[in-house]
């Protein structure tokens, strides 16, 4: 096992860096109605992010941003949000995932267009911490403590 | 054996290239893809989509209306796939380390 060395040009780039790109996940997810984008892409910009961050800080360091132990509960939370939706048009008298029968004061399109949102959030907070978690399984190994 | 794989590759190479000239230019309405009717007569379902995919969902991002209005059922199952697959690295790779940790020690001593 190799021993940890924290560069401290690439943890002070990593750490600019990260942000940005965390943010243009958030907006390739929440842009998905008007721009190319969506729930799987967003959620790997943002997995690329938290990632950045571990490789630039080795240890626990890269884990107080996003712990390892918040892995599965939120993947698990992104799938729960996408059945949720459709388990809700369901209670409401639609059909499973029918996002017209969502409990929302608005035409019909537009109560489709929130059902999109919502299945969207729910991809992307599952891609980015499921992505996270297969990284942290594989480097589990090298923890440098 | 190495001239034989360069061979295939280059074989391979030259017939995607075939393949790629009888590809349809993109909007060209007469092809098959893009007629509204099938040739069995039936609806194509994406002349459906061209001209509804606004008017039902209000996002004039067609495939995020498509990936997860129209084919909902299909993203459903994709994430679920992606769940999967990051439980089982959890459950595969996660045991195997920790046999060898509780190994490592007892080697030294």
């Amino acid at each position: 096992m190799k021993e940890a060395e924290n560069n401290p040009i690439v943890s002070l780039i990593a750490s600019i860096v990260s942000p940005f790109i965390m943010l243009f996940g958030l907006y390739v997810i929440f842009h998905g109605h008007y721009s190319p984008g969506g729930g799987f892409q967003g959620g790997t910009l943002m997995a690329a992010s938290i990632i950045l961050i571990r490789l630039a800080h080795s240890g626990q360091t890269g884990q107080l941003q996003f712990p390892a132990t918040l892995n599965t509960p939120l993947g698990s939370l992104g799938v729960l949000i996408y059945y949720g939706t459709g388990l809700a048009a369901l209670w409401w008298g639609g059909q499973f995932l029918n996002y017209a029968y969502l409990p929302l004061a608005q035409a019909i399109s537009w109560r489709r267009s929130w059902g999109i949102l919502m299945v969207e959030i729910g991809v992307g907070l599952a891609v980015m911490a499921i992505l996270v978690s297969i990284f942290d399984d594989l480097l589990e190994d090298n923890s440098y403590d | 054996m190495r001239v034989v794989n360069y061979i295939l590759l280059g074989v391979f190479f030259l017939l995607l290239i075939y393949a790629s000239t009888s590809l349809f230019y993109r909007g060209d309405l007469e092809a098959l893809v893009n007629r509204e009717k099938s040739p069995a007569n039936s609806p194509n379902a994406a002349a459906y989509y061209i001209r509804h995919a606004y008017h039902d969902t209000h996002s004039p991002n067609m495939v995020t209306a498509i990936l997860a209005d129209y084919r909902g059922y299909d993203t459903l199952g994709e994430e679920t796939v992606i769940l999967t697959a990051g439980l089982i690295c959890f459950l595969l790779l996660r045991r195997e380390r920790k046999k060898k940790k509780k190994s490592s020690p007892e080697k030294k001593q």
